[in-house]
C-alpha cells in the first residue's frame, strides 16, 4: 500500500512537468479560453463524484456526491462550451469568416 | 477484467487531456484541443459509471441533467462577463472537490476505518482546504467582478489582517496536522467541520482586500488551488486520472499566475497580501497640471494623416462594450492604408487574454494583436496610439517614478508614439488612484468622454472625411 502512495505521487510529478511543459506552448492570444479549458479538464472530479453518489453508502453521504456531481457537470457543460465559443471567433485575416 | 478496461479508459483519457492543452499552442488547432478533452471526458465518465463500485443511478442521472440544464446557460454569458464566469467555475470545482473530501471522510470514519491512513488523511485534509478556500475565495471574487452591490468593490483593508489571515491558515493546517496523525480519535468528527469552516472563512478573507486590477492573478492563483484540490481528491481515492487531470489544471493556472505576476512586477505574496489600495492616498496628492484635450473630431483628423496607428485596450473598453466600435474604427483606418495594430497588455482586463478575446469577438484578426513585448520596440516609429479604458498599463511613472506604486511595472510605452489619444471618461485616476503622467505630456491629447460613444464619434467623423486620398 505504501508503494502505491509513492508511484501516486510520482505520477503527480510527471504530470504536472508535462503541464508546465505543454501549457507554457499555449498562445498567450488563448489565455481566456486555456482557463476554461483547463476548468472543464478539473472537473474530472465528476469520477470522483459519480462513486461517491452511486455508492451503497448512507443518504447523507450520496446527498454531498450528488452535490458534488451537479458542481461538475456544469463545469464541464459550460466549459467545453464555452471555450468552443470563443475559439470559433479566432479568425485569421483571410479566413472564411473574415468580413470586409 | 472490467477494472483493466476502466483503467485503459482512464490511460486513453489522460492522453487526450494533454493533447487537449497541446492543440491550444495554435488557434488553428485550438478547436481540436476542445474535442480531445470532451473525448476524454466522456470516455472517463462512462468508464467510471459503468464501474462495480456504482450501484444507484437515479441520483447520477438527475445531479447530471442539472448541471447541464445550469451549465448552458452559463456558457452564453457575454464576453464581457467570462471573468465572472471563470471564477464561479472555479467555485464549483472547489465546491465538488471539498463534497467528495467531506463525504469520504465521514464514510471511512463510519464504516472502513482502518482506510484512514495519515497518508490518505493528509490528502483528505488538503482536498478540504484547498477545495473550500477555493469555493468561497471565488465566489466572492465572482462577485466582485459582477458588482454585486453588497460585495465591496474596493479593497477592504483593516489592522493586522494579514497576521490574522495568516493565523486562521496556520490554525486549520494545525488542526489538520492533529487530524491527520489521529484521524479516528472520538474528537475527530467534530474538529472536522471547524476545519471546513476555517478553509471557508479564509477563502473570504483572502479575496476582501483585493480589488479589481489584481484579479487576474487572483483568478489565476484561484484556478490552481481548483486543480489541486482535484489532485489531493485522486490521491484520496487512489485515482491516477485524478491526479493527473488536476495537476494539468493546476500547472496551467500556476504558470498563468506567474505570468500575472511578472506583467505587474509583483510577487504571489505581495499579491495576497499587499493589498494594492494602501497606497491610493499616496499617488493622489500631486500638483494641478493640466492636460490639453480635443474632441473627437479633432481626433479624427489628426487620425486621417497618419500612417501608422497602434490601439491599446483596457477594461474600459470592455465596461463600454465598445469592442466592436473599434472594429469599425480599425476598418476605416485600414481603409485607408493605415497599418493598425493592437497592444494587448498581459494584465489588460480581468482575465488573463480577456482582451483578445473580446477582439476576436469583434472580428479583429488574430495576427493583429500584439503582445506587449513585440509591440514596445516599435512604438518610437508609431505615429498614433489610441489608449481606450486603458489606464495603469500606459504609465509611464512605471518605468522612472521610484515613489508610484507601480514603479517597476512592464507598461506599454505609447508615451514614445509621435501622439497619443486617450480616450477616458474623466480626469479621474484609474483603479488604485495612481495619478497618471502620461495625460499632462505635451504629446498626448485627451479624449473625453464614453469610450463606446467616443469611438463612435471618430469612426463617424473618419467616414464624413471619405478616407480623401
Amino acid at each position: 500500500m505504501q508503494m502505491d502512495y509513492v508511484s501516486m505521487l510520482f505520477v503527480f510529478m510527471l504530470a504536472t512537468f508535462i503541464g508546465l511543459g505543454v501549457v507554457r506552448q499555449v498562445s498567450r492570444l488563448l489565455h481566456t479560453p486555456l482557463m476554461s479549458l483547463t476548468n472543464a479538464i478539473s472537473a474530472i472530479a465528476i469520477v470522483g463524484s459519480i462513486i461517491v453518489t452511486g455508492g451503497d453508502f448512507p443518504p447523507y453521504i450520496r446527498a454531498m456526491g450528488a452535490v458534488a456531481l451537479f458542481a461538475s457537470t456544469t463545469n464541464i457543460v459550460s466549459g467545453f462550451l464555452i471555450t468552443d465559443r470563443m475559439l470559433k471567433m479566432f479568425k485569421k485575416r483571410d479566413g472564411k469568416g473574415g468580413k470586409a | 477484467m472490467i477494472h483493466y478496461v476502466i483503467q485503459v479508459a482512464y490511460l486513453v483519457s489522460t492522453a487526450l487531456f494533454i493533447f487537449s492543452l497541446h492543440w491550444m499552442s495554435d488557434p488553428k488547432t485550438a478547436r481540436r484541443g476542445v474535442f480531445a478533452g470532451v473525448a476524454a471526458m466522456l470516455m472517463a465518465v462512462a468508464a467510471t459509471w459503468v464501474s462495480p463500485e456504482v450501484h444507484h443511478h437515479t441520483w447520477i442521472i438527475l445531479a447530471i441533467i442539472a448541471g447541464i440544464v445550469v451549465g448552458i446557460p452559463l456558457s452564453m454569458v457575454s464576453l464581457t462577463a467570462v471573468p465572472q464566469r471563470t471564477a464561479l467555475s472555479h467555485a464549483f470545482g472547489g465546491l465538488a472537490a471539498g463534497l467528495v473530501g467531506t463525504a469520504k471522510y465521514y464514510l471511512w470514519l463510519g464504516h472502513e476505518q482502518e482506510m484512514l491512513t495519515t497518508f490518505r488523511m493528509t490528502a483528505i485534509i488538503l482536498e478540504i482546504v484547498l477545495g473550500y478556500l477555493t469555493f468561497t475565495g471565488s465566489l466572492m471574487a465572482a462577485g466582485k467582478l459582477q458588482e454585486i452591490k453588497w460585495i465591496p468593490q474596493r479593497p477592504v483593508i483593516y489592522r493586522l489582517q494579514n497576521i490574522s489571515n495568516v493565523g486562521l491558515l496556520t490554525l486549520a493546517l494545525g488542526l489538520g496536522i492533529l487530524l491527520a496523525l489521529m484521524p479516528t480519535a472520538w474528537w475527530s468528527p467534530f474538529v472536522f467541520p471547524v476545519i471546513i469552516a476555517l478553509a471557508l472563512a479564509f477563502g473570504v478573507l483572502l479575496i476582501i482586500p483585493i480589488g479589481g486590477a489584481d484579479m487576474p492573478t487572483v483568478i489565476s492563483i484561484l484556478n490552481s488551488y481548483a486543480g489541486l484540490s482535484a489532485v489531493a481528491m485522486g490521491f484520496v481515492l487512489d485515482n491516477k486520472l485524478l491526479i493527473t487531470a488536476g495537476a494539468l489544471d493546476g500547472s496551467s493556472g500556476l504558470i498563468l499566475s506567474i505570468i500575472m505576476c511578472r506583467a505587474m512586477n509583483r510577487s504571489f505574496v505581495n499579491v495576497l497580501f499587499g493589498a494594492f489600495g494602501q497606497v491610493a492616498a499616496t499617488g493622489a496628492v500631486a500638483e494641478q497640471r493640466s492636460a490639453k484635450s480635443a474632441t473627437p473630431k479633432d481626433a479624427a483628423d489628426i487620425l486621417d494623416v497618419a500612417s501608422s496607428v497602434v490601439i491599446v485596450p483596457g477594461y474600459g473598453m470592455a465596461v463600454a462594450q465598445a469592442q466592436h466600435r473599434v472594429r469599425d474604427l480599425h476598418e476605416q483606418l485600414s481603409k485607408r492604408g493605415i497599418d493598425v495594430k493592437f497592444a494587448i497588455h498581459p494584465v489588460a482586463g480581468r482575465m488573463p487574454g480577456h482582451m483578445n478575446v473580446l477582439l476576436a469577438e469583434a472580428e479583429i484578426p488574430y495576427e493583429q494583436l500584439i503582445e506587449m513585448d513585440e509591440i514596445n520596440p516599435e512604438l518610437g516609429q508609431v505615429d498614433v496610439a489610441i489608449v481606450i479604458g486603458a489606464n495603469d498599463v500606459v504609465n509611464p511613472a512605471a518605468r522612472h517614478d521610484k515613489k508610484s506604486p507601480i514603479y517597476g511595472m512592464p507598461i506599454i510605452d505609447v508615451d514614445k508614439c509621435r501622439t497619443v489619444l486617450a480616450i477616458k471618461r474623466s480626469m479621474n485616476p484609474g483603479f488604485a488612484g495612481i495619478e497618471n503622467e502620461l495625460y499632462f505630456n505635451d504629446n498626448t491629447l485627451m479624449v473625453f468622454g464614453d469610450a463606446k460613444a467616443v469611438v463612435g464619434e471618430l469612426v463617424k467623423a473618419l467616414s464624413d472625411e471619405g478616407g480623401g486620398h
